[in-house]
């Protein structure tokens, strides 16, 4: 198709063409084109649907405001829903759909919705499909989803990347328009370090769509040799395509860079999106204004626009988005897009101005007190109705108006941190008020300052203001010459004329009549009217519309707009896509994985790994010809018993304490007494937190007068060592107890089996033998002249010892083990083994470890010494806490040993019905025990201790399942511990 | 937020871990505190809308546990010391 | 005025000038039995109650901003019973069953779903607790199923299943979980209770409490003094701000939590699921947008609004889970106060001054309790005992040490 509607001049590069589809018709541009400009260039005015009405569309705007014309952008897995035309850049083999419509854009089976409006008002849904009641899942609800929503996802895997970075200066200038760029040539030129950031992909905001001049130059052109010279001083930085989406706190913005959206792939190495975090002293926004519409009925034809909008195709991208137009203003601004089409050699039939008063324009047919009452041409607009001062109507064929109501500051950066803005008479319109983010003031149209020489002056001064604060000298260069027009505006919020609909939120169909309804039903605060009605909750977010319907609201209820006031401005400034935000953080980079020291070894043998929290543990080790876990589990757990397994339990937390009060310290943070532990000798600790739940367990060590090593949980191995500093920092300063955390510096291997000190015999210097290193012995020894410690702990119930080695010797240390224990026919076992070893031996863990369990419930209270102050020791008095039928923990065997345990299952006694009342308690953890030959598992039972022996039935009702269970002591598996102590 | 630690000067607060009201340091004696004394400093907090002070810990730094005197409202932040000064300062010594 | 589509056709083809306010704006009255702090949906729902289902009257909601302005109008909308603990349990089931019947009973589409919420389990030791939780909620008379792997699948086949940090291993399912137009509750309680004469008062704000020998008699608000037989409080994030006027700290932290909303998109999240392993959960409002949210940002605050930290945290929780909704758009955040406790559960109760009752500590699961919070506060107010599925709510829990703590986490509000 040719570009009819292209017209002379503008900041395209005509010397190449660019390909494109919009609803698979082909279509060609420039570069500087965006998506809705070059479809405008070819005469297409139609890109989308509304989405209730399902009403046809043109673009509104030529910007980020933009509420109509939103595409499905690409294709394949790089899908883009509610692509805003107005701001897609044009590349060559850009594929665009509209969406929201079936079957086609020009016949939408759902325009129905138009046909029925009457019925379909704002909040109709609250008062109907109530009848009967379950039809609102199965029926309304299905319908009205299939209908609703907007564009489509893929469903497929972002194939892009994404990225974050962080950026610090003293000046964050947000907007390169002229009070933006001003303000940075002032701080630049100073020597700060700015920032200048905008959205568009070209500096310089409305003086690319004026025919305005500056310092005698074209404007678009100062704004090209400003971003010059910024572009050359080292110290600024000049961010484009960059949206600042919100003000944090304490000087933070955030800014979505679109690196590569405006090509149609990213480059190889390069993210699509890059989202910032920019961390600034001081900041200023220039982020301009925003136009609004007059509401009239039918004012949403395709052809109707803003006409600061139908000024920026037709100076900036060239194109006429009609061949005759019209203007409907209340302002002098709206003026300026009929001289300038006329200059470009548009037929502009009429001006309707609302005004009565004011000069005319010479050589336009300019109508004075005139009001546009309605609009004709469904798929794109074809006449407009004129209603005449003297009250007389004429119809007018046209096929594009451009309409403005004035123009409305952007302040919401500045009302991020619930900022209320104010009313200014003058240009009607709300400005940046008090208790914005502090740091941060406006210049420009943002402030509300609306002439180009005003916007310069104020960029320049709020700039000078911000280096003041700074303590950085700059000095006011002069301000180039540019036009300096007082605002000229008689509010005008909408045309009341028929029994029409008039928009005010063209996306969600939000019309007067329906701000009338609202205020009839008393819906008439401006939340309850924007919650009610749905106004500027589209994608746009009220941009153009929200000030129109609060002011529409206030005029119904006779009070003043600031009295009606906004509703609250929230981040982000415009969409982001979810994938910016998230950056690298998604697949199997969602979060760090953490390697053991065998972790190499284990991937060498065809280890299966499991995540425990941020670690990959080795879950088992299947052998050849073994294909269910559980063979490979099972032999693991024998072959420990029977003679001896090695696991790498490097993952346990490791906290080395020391200092002179270093006993007395851990005697307040366990329950349990340590000072009393004699050097060389570890001991079990339980830690409670000062609610007198129990936090944590594991074994401490003594290995010096002044010197303890502490082990925690995997789990807890961070919030332990937090606690510790919290206890020793904010508690007990007075302490003298120094504490770091050595989890990553050791690497440890648990060494169980009654063949575990022949074992380690063979791999360490010293005598290990009973007599010089008994049962819960500990102490520093040497392999091969490697400093190493050694503890005699078990978890298995075994003959056991813990090993460990400073990390890097970690890999060295398993082979070695594995090696000197092929005599002994070793196997080095899983997390699954180890669990099954710790439940036949009764002890608890994680699932016990819950948090809501107190030392009684695990059978340990007499652990709680009262002799002595200690976290949690006096809560844990609390008469809730030691009822004497509350949860104990208990030992579970099926009395079919054949028959299968589910942990969760609960406790119930035989006959009682599966009510709650009846609840005995549930299964914590469940294993297979190839030692007892059947399942065991742990149990928190009420009154568990005075149930021992009793049989009871463990319900899984998720399953239907039930197992009649034997009570029995949690010790399954050599209860008196002569294993271990041999 | 950016907290000026009173070390490392200025650190993005996504370093630190939160606890909450400075007045847990003043842990009452478990052996001459009973139970009201415990729940009264464990649950019950002022929750001031204004100026708080509360404690932060440099997880990913230094290990500091700071007091923090933050405004909850504006969340503006007047005042970083070391907690151990804090406590100190308060009597806690030896 | 009673609402059908009956009506709404009539309305429609009359030019709808039959539409009436759907309440009233009345000025304070100098006394009334019973004066409800907060037109949040709890206090809307509790005057409610207390007019339909306890007979009272003279009854007045003061709320210092607009009604259904706190947290009911900015929550995630969801509701479920898939409680665990004892306490808990049969008061959230309570709840569903009153959300079950709710539009029928106030005459007010508030768009109640029943479609589905879902908890991911990543690991064996969360599918142990699951199917804990899963039978303690079918004994209290609630719905649960366990989903393995392939279940989840058939429902979201676009999940990351193939190449996740946490892999997803199945499920915990209640079907009669769902979501709620959420505005529409607060409205259509505020309806019902206007309809039977409740004053409902926006902009009055209660300044002060009058306390007369140990009693209240009434409250100071920014509209005077308000005299009171009984006054109830129900102001979520500002617990502590108005029940300082009595003198009492509570156990309770304000803390902010941040919600946020896509773009509208074509159907694509049928139900609610939820993923523990990365602090995110989401569904799929009617309108097509992706609501979705994550933990709180963590620090005491009453500023309604967060930060970064938190927002990328829930965006890269969304990308774990959903790889296909990275060129979705977040289109709006937004903060919500949260009156966390102490163990992470309510308080229904009365408290140390006769005549002054308490409701409060909701975390950020006060949406979902909306009915029978206000059912159960309305029990004991009008009653001056507690509802039998709020027994547990009381602040004495804490002494007594019968802390409802469902997630183990002790006293420590930003981790509930």
């Amino acid at each position: 198709m040719t570009q009819q509607n292209r017209i002379s001049g503008g900041q395209i590069d005509r010397s190449r063409t660019l390909r494109f589809t919009f609803d698979g018709v082909a279509y060609a541009g420039h570069p500087g084109d965006t998506l809705a400009s070059a479809l405008l260039a070819n005469g297409v005015r139609l890109m989308g649907r509304s989405f209730k009405y399902h009403r046809p569309r043109g673009p509104l705007s030529a910007g980020s405001e933009e509420p109509n014309a939103l595409v499905e952008l690409r294709a394949g897995a790089r899908q883009e829903p509610n692509t805003r035309a107005t701001v897609a850049e044009l590349f060559d083999g850009l594929e665009a759909r509209s969406q929201n419509r079936w079957p086609s854009l020009a016949f939408d089976a759902l325009a129905i919705n138009d046909r029925l409006n009457t019925f379909f008002t704002a909040g109709f849904y609250y008062k109907t499909f109530m009848w009967p009641a379950s039809f609102w899942e199965k029926v309304y609800e299905p319908i009205i989803r299939r209908a609703a929503g907007l564009g489509s996802l893929s469903r497929q895997e972002d194939p892009d990347s994404y990225d974050k970075g962080f950026l610090h200066c003293d000046l964050i200038v947000i907007g390169a328009g002229p009070a933006g760029l001003m303000a940075a040539l002032a701080a630049g030129r100073a020597g700060a370090r700015v920032i200048l950031a905008d959205e568009d992909f070209r500096p310089g905001g409305r003086l690319n769509a004026e025919t305005l001049t500056v310092g005698g130059k074209p404007g678009a052109e100062w704004a090209a040799e400003a971003a010059a010279e910024l572009s050359a001083m080292p110290n600024v930085r000049i961010m484009l395509r960059t949206t600042v989406i919100g003000a944090f706190d304490h000087g933070i913005y955030g800014a979505v860079e679109r690196v590569s959206d405006h090509l149609p792939v990213p480059p190889e190495g390069k993210p699509r999106q890059t989202l910032w975090r920019i961390y600034a002293r001081r900041a200023l926004l220039a982020g301009g204004a925003t136009e609004r519409p007059i509401a009239f009925e039918n004012n949403d034809r395709p052809g109707i626009m803003l006409a600061g909008a139908m000024r920026t195709y037709a100076n900036r991208y060239a194109v006429r988005v009609g061949e005759s137009c019209a203007i409907f203003t209340n302002n002098d601004d709206g003026l300026r897009t009929a001289t300038d089409l006329q200059a470009k050699g548009v037929d502009v039939v009429a001006v309707i101005d609302a005004r009565s008063e004011g000069a005319l324009l010479p050589g336009i047919r300019h109508l004075k007190g005139a009001d546009v009452i309605d609009a004709d041409g469904r798929l794109g607009l074809r006449s407009i109705t004129i209603r005449h001062a003297g009250g007389r109507t004429e119809t007018v064929p046209v096929t594009a108006l451009g309409v403005s109501g004035g123009w409305n500051p952007n302040v919401n950066i500045a009302s991020h941190h619930r900022a209320r803005p104010v009313w200014n008479e003058g240009i009607q319109a709300f400005v940046p008020g008090e208790g914005g983010p502090p740091g941060l003031s406006a210049a420009g149209a943002a402030a509300g300052v609306m002439s180009t020489h005003g916007a310069l002056t104020s960029g320049q001064q709020a700039a000078m203001a911000a280096l003041g604060d700074l303590g950085i000298r700059a000095s006011a260069g002069t301000v180039p010459d540019a036009e300096d027009a007082p605002v000229s505006i008689t509010p005008k919020w909408y045309v009341n004329s028929g029994k029409g609909r008039a928009w005010i939120d063209p996306q969600n169909d939000v019309t007067v009549k329906d701000i009338k309804l609202a205020h009839k039903e008393n819906f008439t605060s401006v939340e309850h009217m924007k919650r009610y009605t749905t106004l500027g909750m589209a994608t746009d977010q009220g941009k153009t519309g929200n000030v129109l319907g609060l002011a529409i609201m206030a005029g119904l209820t006779g009070q003043t707009i600031p009295e009606t006031g906004t509703t609250v401005y929230r981040p982000p400034y415009t969409p982001v896509a979810m994938g910016a935000l998230a950056g690298r953080s998604r697949g199997k980079e969602f979060k760090p994985f953490r390697l053991t020291p065998s972790h190499k070894w284990a991937e060498e043998q065809g280890a299966v790994f499991v995540e425990v929290g941020m670690w990959l543990r080795t879950q088992w080790l299947p052998k050849p010809g073994e294909t269910h876990w559980r063979q490979s589990v099972d032999r693991e757990v024998l072959a420990t018993r029977k003679s001896v397994g090695i696991c790498d339990v490097t993952t346990l937390g490791k906290i080395d304490i020391q200092g002179t009060d270093a006993g007395a310290f851990l005697d307040r943070v366990y329950c349990n007494t340590f000072s009393t532990l004699a050097v060389g000798r570890c001991r079990y600790g339980l830690m409670l937190r000062e609610d007198g739940m129990v936090f944590d367990d594991g074994t401490t060590a003594r290995m010096g007068e002044n010197e303890y090593v502490m082990t925690t949980t995997t789990a807890n191995a961070v919030t332990v060592f937090r606690h510790l500093e919290y206890c020793r920092q904010v508690l007990w300063p007075e302490m003298d107890v120094q504490l770091i955390s050595t989890t990553e510096a050791w690497a440890q291997f648990s060494v169980a089996g009654p063949n575990a000190r022949r074992l380690l015999q063979k791999v360490v210097d010293q005598d290990i033998s009973d007599a010089a290193f008994p049962y819960m012995a500990a102490g520093s020894i040497t392999i091969g002249g490697l400093r190493a410690r050694l503890f005699r702990i078990s978890f298995s119930g075994e003959l056991a010892y813990e090993i460990a080695v400073p990390t890097r010797y970690g890999d060295a240390l398993i082979r070695r083990l594995v090696e000197e224990g092929r005599e002994f026919d070793a196997v080095v076992y899983g997390t699954e083994a180890l669990g099954v070893m710790r439940v036949e031996k009764g002890h608890v863990a994680g699932n016990e470890l819950n948090g809501q369990s107190t030392a009684l419930n695990m059978g340990l209270g007499k652990m709680v010494s009262k002799k002595k102050d200690s976290i949690g020791m006096v809560l844990s008095q609390r008469e809730g806490m030691n009822d004497p039928d509350g949860y104990r923990l208990v030992g579970v065997k099926p009395v079919d040993p054949t028959a299968t345990l589910t942990a969760g299952s609960h406790f119930l006694e035989i006959g009682a019905a599966p009510v709650i009342a009846n609840d005995g308690g549930w299964l914590t953890s469940k294993v297979h025990s190839p030692h007892l030959g059947c399942d065991i598992a742990l149990g928190y039972l009420k009154a568990g201790d005075q149930k021992i022996g009793r049989r009871m039935r463990a319900v899984n009702l998720l399953a239907g399942t039930e197992t009649e269970v034997e009570i029995v002591s949690p010790h399954f598996f050599d209860p008196e511990g002569e294993r271990l102590r041999g | 937020m950016i907290i000026h630690h009173p070390i490392l000067g200025p650190r993005d607060s996504q370093e630190f871990v939160y606890l909450g009201d400075a007045s847990l340091m003043n842990r009452p004696d478990g052996l001459t505190a009973g139970i009201e004394a415990f729940h009264d400093y464990l649950y019950n907090r002022d929750n001031p809308a204004g100026e708080h002070r509360e404690l932060w810990y440099h997880e990913q730094g230094d290990r500091s546990w700071l007091v923090v005197t933050r405004n909850t409202v504006t969340h503006e932040i007047v005042r970083v010391e070391l907690a151990r000064d804090v406590a100190k300062a308060a009597g806690r010594t030896k | 005025m009673r609402y059908s589509g009956l009506r709404v056709v009539v309305e429609a083809l009359t030019g709808h000038r039959g539409w009436k306010p759907v309440w009233r704006d009345p000025a304070p009255q100098s006394h009334y039995d019973f004066v409800i702090v907060g037109g949040g949906g709890h206090g809307l729902a509790t005057a409610y109650y207390l007019a339909k289902e306890f007979g009272k009257s003279r009854i007045a909601v003061l709320e210092k901003g607009y009604l259904g302005g706190g947290n009911v109008g900015r929550n995630t909308t969801i509701i479920r019973s898939n409680y665990l603990l004892d306490g808990n349990e049969p008061f959230y089931e309570f709840s569903l069953k009153l959300w079950e019947g709710l539009e029928q009973d106030f005459n007010y589409n508030a768009m109640v779903s029943q479609r589905g919420i879902i908890n991911l389990i990543h690991t064996d030791a969360q599918r142990d607790a699951f199917t804990r939780r899963g039978n303690a909620m079918i004994m209290n008379g609630a719905d649960a199923e366990l989903l393995d792997r392939e279940q989840v699948r058939a429902m979201y086949p676009w999940l990351n299943f193939d190449n996740a940090r946490f892999p997803i291993k199945g499920a915990l399912m209640q079907r009669r979980g769902g979501t709620v137009r959420h505005d529409a509750v607060a409205w259509g309680y505020a309806r019902g209770a206007d309809m039977r004469g409740v004053d409902l008062i926006q902009n009055c704000e209660v300044t002060g409490m009058r306390i007369e020998n140990g009693r209240i008699v009434g409250v100071e608000t920014t509209r005077g003094f308000i005299g009171a037989g009984k006054v109830g409080v129900a102001v979520a994030g500002s617990s502590s701000k108005v029940m300082a006027h009595a003198g009492m700290r509570l156990p309770i932290e304000s803390h902010v939590l941040q919600a946020f909303v896509s773009e509208g998109l074509k159907p694509f999240i049928d139900g609610v699921m939820t993923f523990g392993a990365g602090h995110f959960y989401v569904s799929q409002s009617d309108k097509g947008g992706l609501v979705f949210g994550g933990d709180i940002d963590g620090y005491n605050s009453y500023a309604q609004r967060g930060n970064l930290p938190v927002i990328e945290d829930v965006a890269e929780g969304g990308m774990a889970l959903m790889p296909a909704i990275g060129r979705a758009r977040l289109l709006r955040t937004w903060g919500g106060i949260m009156d966390m406790s102490m163990d992470g559960s309510p308080i229904i109760d009365r408290t140390p001054v006769d005549g002054l009752y308490f409701n409060g500590g909701w975390c950020y699961g006060g949406f979902k309790a909306t009915p029978a919070s206000g059912w159960c506060f309305a029990h004991l107010l009008a009653r001056d005992e507690p509802h039998v599925t709020a027994r547990a709510y009381r602040f004495d829990r804490f002494l007594k040490g019968l802390m409802i703590d469902e997630k183990g986490q002790g006293a420590t509000p930003n981790l509930h």
